[in-house]
């Protein structure tokens, strides 16, 4: 930082004052001086430490620059792996805003990402709260209840696949025996969604849990003995003081479910294959069919592209919406 | 480590051979190789060589062959299985790349046969197959079945691949349902529907006809009743025949026989599903390919053991036709080891490792003496009736899918309009849209 001065002397000034203005700005020299030297030094240093962040440049450059910049390329160009590659612009991306099936699928993406994002939080909430609880075997319960957490998405398919069998299945069974008529499951377009919504569900409401409950174990207790005091119900409580309290880690889980519900693909895979016809097509199953079943690559760049923005889209705004709910003093 | 060496004068005699013998088919020029006595089966003794398979029960009884190949031969082999569709992916990036990792592929030729010709991806076979000194007597070229051999051969006359199993799609009932309710082996594609309709039984959880609804996996079941009008979906110069009088008829098949008398959910299902419908008793026809009698023959898996009927498809208006689905072995047009490449495939295809397919109830070879070995139908726990019926549907047997590039996005593309189908959907409306659609993707594919 540099010092400003005024070596002019101002009106009515004298000697012992010129002594202190000269001193003044020898020391100010001296500051300038040494300033410089300091940001030499720094910009030196600087040079030199470069070599320590290299490699992460690096990585970084080779395994999200380089693909991103690859992927907006090809999205530009009529890109088959059978054949040359041509330079289309915005082709790809005006087809996909006329392709009815594309159209779809971006709203299915969210319908389904709405679902599998608010069920398990509001269920998710619900059983961090009761976990938080003290009552009987809660340890081996609370085990229990994160199991489906634990398995793979894709074995976890398989068995509920066999499940919605719609005359074999073990679902349908059990609503035979209350006097149910069968279901159709992921066999019906209408129901299909709700159906891979609820696999969603089960597979991760525990998570959303784990999370609550890891906020409600750091909870103070003095603001709940005062409500007591005060005579605040079990609701009012949980209103006024739990749910603000515990919304910052609430909306990490959103963060976490949104993210992943918006790119679900193995679940979808296995169990409808984005059947029936398209009725469980979503953004990244419709990607996957152009890029790797019909090879489209430029067109499926553009997807990609899409889908982009649209991720880094909600995550900003949930983000912002993160930072809103943050405790302050 | 061993090449295989040529002189100048064994590759004028060679290269004048293969000029001579290009024009003429495969099968006479196999016929030449047959004459050679002695054989050297450690020629490329040394060698290494990569295969790439698809993953299920034939790659595991080649994996298993491996071990005798190389203590004959001296050439070792590096194989792998991939499951079938990322083997596909893998296949057609590798091998688009231009130098594949792998000397041998899997080719699943009703999806990959016009894909692997425009790309020039195999290396043609004729030559070696000429050349006595690199095929083996023992081959006996004219053993494999004309369909399979229809598959692996180009329309130019390339032999591209060498054919490893034949699915012919077949119409599996339940004999004792039929026993109950009294009812024949339909003659004819009309006797399905009357037969569906005395045999379905919703009441007792009982429906007179299965097939797969799932988009992409149905439409081998539409292209067979449209085979039952001696038609098929694109004719020999490209054209896409899918919304003719004749595909409009199969569609109308098609949407009766899954809306009255197949089971509830039929519009999601796939093999699988179908299978499970099946052995459990609770459907008592079902079309589908001839690999499904193990699992159905198979009392841990089954509720139908020895209740099964293997019938060839009944005929339609114009033509009786089984649709057919085909795998093959080529060498990669790149390969530097094609010599060790070649004994390979003839040791894999020859005459034990085919019978070994039947033996273990892995499918259905491609070499037509693999069905005339007594022992084996003698044995086999699929019944004569089995063996009859891949002999008959071999008669009759056609291209289930169209010799065309984007065979995945054709199925795709009608799946999804015989989808609509079983939800209620016009079959005229919607093989409309679908060939509308699917027009220019067709032509797209063939330029360039």
């Amino acid at each position: 930082m540099s010092v400003e001065h005024n070596a002019r002397p101002l009106p009515g000034y004298r000697g012992g004052a010129t002594a202190a203005a000269m001193e003044a700005d020898a020391e100010a020299k001296r500051i300038r001086s040494r300033n410089a030297a300091m940001a030499a030094q720094v910009r030196g240093a600087a040079r030199k430490y470069w070599i320590f962040i290299a490699p992460a440049t690096i990585a970084v450059g080779l395994v999200i620059v380089f693909p991103w910049i690859f992927t907006l390329w090809m999205s530009a160009h009529e890109w088959n792996v059978t054949g040359d590659h041509a330079f289309v612009g915005f082709a790809n991306y005006r087809k996909l805003f006329t392709d009815v099936r594309f159209l779809e699928s971006v709203w299915r993406t969210f319908w389904f990402t709405l679902l599998a994002t608010l069920i398990p939080i509001v269920l998710g909430v619900w059983a961090a709260l009761v976990f938080h609880r003290e009552f009987p075997f809660r340890g081996i319960l609370r085990t229990i209840f994160v199991m489906p957490m634990m398995a793979t998405p894709v074995a976890i398919a398989l068995v509920w696949t066999m499940m919605f069998h719609p005359q074999l299945g073990v679902l349908n069974y059990l609503l035979s025996l209350v006097g149910l008529p069968p279901f159709a499951w992921v066999y019906d377009p209408a129901t299909v969604i709700p159906t891979l919504v609820l696999v969603e569900v089960w597979h991760w409401t525990p998570l959303v849990m784990l999370i609550v409950l890891g906020g409600l174990a750091g909870l103070p207790t003095d603001p709940y003995e005062a409500a007591l005091i005060d005579g605040a119900s079990s609701w009012q409580m949980f209103r006024h003081i739990t749910w603000p309290l515990i919304l910052p880690y609430v909306m990490i889980a959103l963060v976490i479910r949104t993210i992943d519900s918006l790119k679900v693909f193995d679940t979808i895979a296995v169990i409808s294959q984005g059947g029936p016809g398209t009725a469980s097509e979503t953004l990244n199953y419709f990607l996957y069919l152009q890029a790797f079943q019909f090879y489209n690559l430029g067109y499926a760049s553009a997807v990609v592209v899409i889908f982009f923005v649209i991720i880094i889209a909600l995550s900003l705004l949930l983000l912002y919406l993160r930072q809103k709910t943050k405790w302050t003093d | 480590m061993t090449q295989y060496r040529t002189s100048r004068r064994r590759l004028l005699k060679t290269s004048a051979a293969t000029a001579l013998l290009s024009a003429l088919p495969a099968p006479f020029v196999a016929h030449f190789a047959l004459g050679q006595s002695k054989f050297d089966w450690g020629r490329f003794k040394g060698q290494k060589i990569d295969v790439l398979l698809v993953k299920n029960p034939r790659s595991e009884l080649m994996q298993a062959a491996e071990k005798q190949f190389t203590e004959l031969t001296g050439i070792t082999v590096s194989s792998e299985q991939v499951p079938e569709q990322q083997q596909r992916q893998k296949a057609m990036i590798e091998f688009s790349s231009g130098k594949p990792t792998f000397d041998v592929a899997h080719l699943s030729m009703h999806v990959q046969k016009r894909l692997s010709e425009k790309g020039n991806w195999l290396e043609d076979l004729r030559p070696m197959l000429a050349d006595g000194s690199m095929t083996t007597p023992d081959l006996e070229f004219n053993d494999f079945g004309k369909a399979g051999l229809d598959f692996c051969t180009a329309a130019d006359g390339k032999q591209n691949a060498i054919p490893t199993f034949v699915d012919y799609w077949i119409l599996y009932y339940n004999k004792e349902l039929f026993e109950q309710k009294g009812v024949a082996y339909p003659t004819s594609m009309d006797e399905i529907f009357t037969a569906a309709q005395k045999l379905t039984d919703p009441g007792k959880g009982i429906y007179g006809f299965v097939s797969r609804g799932l988009k992409n996996a149905n439409v081998p079941v539409w292209t067979s009743w449209l085979l039952g009008q001696g038609a098929e979906t694109v004719s020999k110069d490209g054209k896409l025949l899918t919304d003719t009088p004749e595909a409009i008829w199969a569609g109308e098949q098609y949407k009766r026989l899954n809306r009255e008398f197949a089971p509830p959910g039929t519009v999601g299902f796939n093999w699988n599903e179908c299978q499970t419908s099946f052995a459990t008793g609770r459907a008592a026809m079902w079309l589908d390919g001839i690999g499904f009698a193990t699992p159905l023959e198979d009392p841990s898996k089954s509720k139908v053991v020895g209740k099964v009927g293997y019938g060839v498809v009944p005929k339609g208006p114009k033509a009786q036709h089984s649709a057919i689905f085909g795998d093959g072995l080529g060498i990669s047009r790149t390969s530097a080891q094609k010599g060790a490449a070649w004994y390979y495939i003839q040791y894999i295809t020859n005459k034990e490792n085919q019978l070994n397919i039947l033996k273990n109830g892995a499918g259905s070879p491609a070499r037509n003496s693999a069905f005339g070995n007594d022992e084996v139908v003698r044995t086999s726990k699929f019944g004569k009736q089995w063996f009859d019926c891949v002999l008959q549907s071999a008669k009759v047997g056609r291209p289930g899918l169209p010799v065309i590039i984007p065979v995945t996005e054709f199925r795709d593309v009608f799946g999804v309009a015989l989808t609509n189908m079983i939800s209620g959907a016009d079959p005229a409306a919607e093989l409309k849209k679908a060939t509308e659609t699917f027009k220019p993707v067709l032509e797209k594919s063939e330029q360039g």
